[in-house]
């Protein structure tokens, strides 16, 4: 680990997390034991080589996937340790994940999209338009609310999902190769999105990318190779 | 929570209107073809039962000859009389009443009409055993049936082929070689179940018929009225060996005479539209189990969809059980929504049905519910248990789903 800033509170940590798939002799270790802190504010960029465990990290941060061994600290809270449903609630309440598919609901409506999370937050009606409203004017959609994904690019599929995931006002976004299916155009669109996203509303941001270009609008660069964190560095983002 | 759920299945109804549509087709079908088909059949059950009421209750008819049936005995056995009749009045437990009968076919003049009908020679007792009543005029006095007096009460059929159906009382009927005067008019039955007019009679006192028209003493037919709550087969065993003895038929000599029971044909009968029912009933089940099928198919082939969708939601925070009511509601939604369309069909279908086919319009409860909670259950089961399935994978599971 490079320098932590011990004033901040750790918003994650994670402990000698092992992820193991399938059993007996197909049995394969994509996490090894990795370890790591996020603070607040932080943009992260994670990168490394197709298979390395990128994914398999941001889907166990995001309580998707639970991790075999090792110990996942969420502002002090061992996750490991929650059931189905407050893992459930730990995402309601505090992450926004962005899927390299999107994964928008079809024949739906960019605002219904978009308002879904709030309605399992029981918000009312009212509140909750606004609320997505304002998530696509965030990500520059709001004359496009009442079409379908089937009917928007992939970039613009790609906000929608951003600002599905942002309504919530998260405390996390988690962006699991958000630009992997976009030209370089959008791509820095949906960057430079993301980190005004950090910059103006302090959301804590990791982010999984492929492109060096991507990863420099960060401010921190962890590597990861075969299952273990490889490099771990902060630096200058571009903005 | 419960509310939060609804929404999100009408949502979610909304959103895949064309499945919604083919689910609930099939519960519609299934629910409209059980409640429509065992309606009508009992409808029908009911028509025939009425009818067979309307023939005489706890009657039996003896006849010379052993065949059944309307024609006339071909076996050249002998009559009645008169005296076996009283015999049997004065001889059988049981009985309220007892009508010889002696008919003839003749052409009715009145005025400038004529009409071809069949006279019946009987007493008065005829009158109960077929359930007739008066809707004008008086029964036979004693002296007209002691003395055979030209008087007769006539079917409705009769007054409105010779009389128009103007006052008729009074009036004299030329029938050949002699006029009856019209002393009573009976309440119409309309059709037999074997399709012929009751109406269509003309009623005398049997000595009038012996004497005029068949210019014998044969007593054609014995119509006995049995009090109700009496087994008719008891009355049915005396009668026989009563007339056996009086037709001195030995012990090893069959019957040259038949007792027909009113109760065995209806027995025969509803037996029959029962069986036709519950056959209606069959075909309409599989129909129901049909449309539960496509129901299962439907929900099947949507759940790798689902399951993906399932998965998004799970991922954006829904907990197991919000996404699980989500489903349920969707398929109690589904499936009440067919089920009452389905009842309302099968209402509207067997309101017209029962008006076309004539039969009365019998709604049989249980079965609307038997049909409407079957179409409910197959909706909620197939609609719920895949979507449990899916909601019990981790997200990333449900959202890797193939
Ligand atoms: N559900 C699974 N079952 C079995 N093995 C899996 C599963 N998911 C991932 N793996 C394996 O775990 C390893 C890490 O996968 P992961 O998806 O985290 O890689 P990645 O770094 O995201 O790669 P990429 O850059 O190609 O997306 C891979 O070798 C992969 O085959
Ligand atoms: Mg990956």
């Amino acid at each position: 680990m490079s320098s932590t800033n011990a004033t901040e509170p750790a918003l994650i940590e994670f402990s000698e997390v092992i992820k193991t798939y399938g059993k007996g002799t197909s049995e394969f270790q994509a996490l090894k034991g990795v370890n790591f802190v996020i603070h607040e504010g932080e943009f992260v960029a994670i990168m490394g080589p197709s298979g390395s465990g990128k994914s398999t990290v941001m889907n166990t941060l995001g309580c998707l996937d639970t991790p075999t061994a090792g110990h996942y600290l969420f502002q002090g809270v061992h996750v490991e340790s929650l059931n189905r449903d407050q893992r459930a609630l730990l995402r309601r309440n505090y992450l926004g994940f962005v899927f390299q598919g999107f994964n928008l609901l079809a024949r739906t409506t960019a605002i219904e999209n978009v308002e879904l999370p709030l309605l399992y937050r029981g918000m009312k009606r009212h509140e909750r338009q606004t609320a997505a409203r304002k998530a696509l004017q965030l990500v520059g959609l709001e004359e496009w609310e009442n079409h379908s994904p089937g009917e928007l690019s992939g970039g613009q599929q790609q906000r929608v999902a951003i600002a599905r995931a942002l309504v919530t006002n998260p405390k996390v976004l988690l962006a699991d190769e958000p630009t992997g299916n976009l030209d370089t155009a959008r791509s820095q669109e949906i960057m430079e999105l993301l980190s005004r996203l950090n910059r103006d509303l302090n959301i804590t941001i990791l982010m999984v990318t492929h492109e060096a270009e991507m990863a420099a609008y960060a401010n921190r660069l962890i590597h990861f190779v075969d299952g273990l964190v490889e490099q771990d560095a902060y630096q200058e983002p571009k903005s | 929570m419960i509310w939060n759920a609804f929404l999100l299945a009408i949502r979610e109804i909304r959103r895949n209107l064309m499945r919604s549509i083919l689910t609930m087709l099939g519960i519609i079908i299934g629910v409209a073809a059980v409640i429509t088909m065992v309606t009508l059949g009992n409808g029908a059950t009911a028509k025939v039962t009425a009818e067979i009421s309307s023939l005489g209750s706890n009657l039996l008819m003896v006849r010379p000859g052993q065949r059944m049936g309307p024609g006339r005995d071909s076996s050249g056995a002998k009559s009645f009389s008169l005296e076996d009749a009283e015999a049997i009045r004065n001889g059988v437990a049981s009985i309220v009443a007892v009508a010889p009968t002696a008919s003839a076919s003749v052409t009715a003049v009145f005025g400038n009409d004529n009409w071809s009908t069949t006279i019946t020679g009987t007493n008065n007792d005829y009158f109960q055993t077929g359930n007739w009543s008066f809707a004008e005029g008086r029964q036979f006095s004693e002296t007209e049936l002691k003395s055979g007096k030209p008087v007769c009460v006539i079917g409705k059929t009769i007054s409105k082929e010779l009389f128009n159906n103007e006052d008729a009382l009074g009036e004299k009927i030329r029938l050949g070689s002699f006029s009856c005067e019209v002393v009573g008019l009976l309440q119409s039955k309309g059709q037999s179940m074997m399709g012929s007019d009751q109406d269509d009679t003309i009623i005398m006192p049997i000595k009038t018929v012996q004497r005029r028209l068949t210019g014998n003493q044969d007593v054609r037919m014995i119509r006995i009225s049995v009090k109700p709550d009496i087994d008719t087969d008891v009355v049915n065993r005396a009668i026989t060996m009563l007339l056996r003895d009086r037709r001195h038929l030995s012990d090893n000599e069959k019957s040259d005479f038949s007792v027909m029971d009113t109760q065995e044909i209806t027995n025969t009968l509803t037996g029959t539209t029962r069986v036709m029912t519950m056959l209606l009933g069959a075909v309409a089940a599989v129909s129901l189990i049909v449309g539960g099928i496509g129901i299962m198919n439907i929900m099947l082939v949507s759940v790798t969809e689902r399951t993906r969708e399932i998965g998004i939601r799970m991922a954006i925070g829904a907990l197991e059980r919000e996404v699980l009511w989500q489903f349920l509601v969707e398929a109690i939604v589904l499936s009440s929504l067919g089920g009452i369309i389905g009842i309302i069909l099968a209402l509207s279908a067997s309101y017209f049905g029962s008006m076309l086919m004539g039969v009365p319009l019998i709604i049989d409860y249980a079965i609307v519910t038997l049909a409407f909670v079957f179409s409910a259950m197959v909706g909620v089961v197939f609609g719920y248990f895949p979507a449990r399935n899916a909601a019990r994978l981790n997200p990333i599971d449900a959202l890797r789903h193939e």
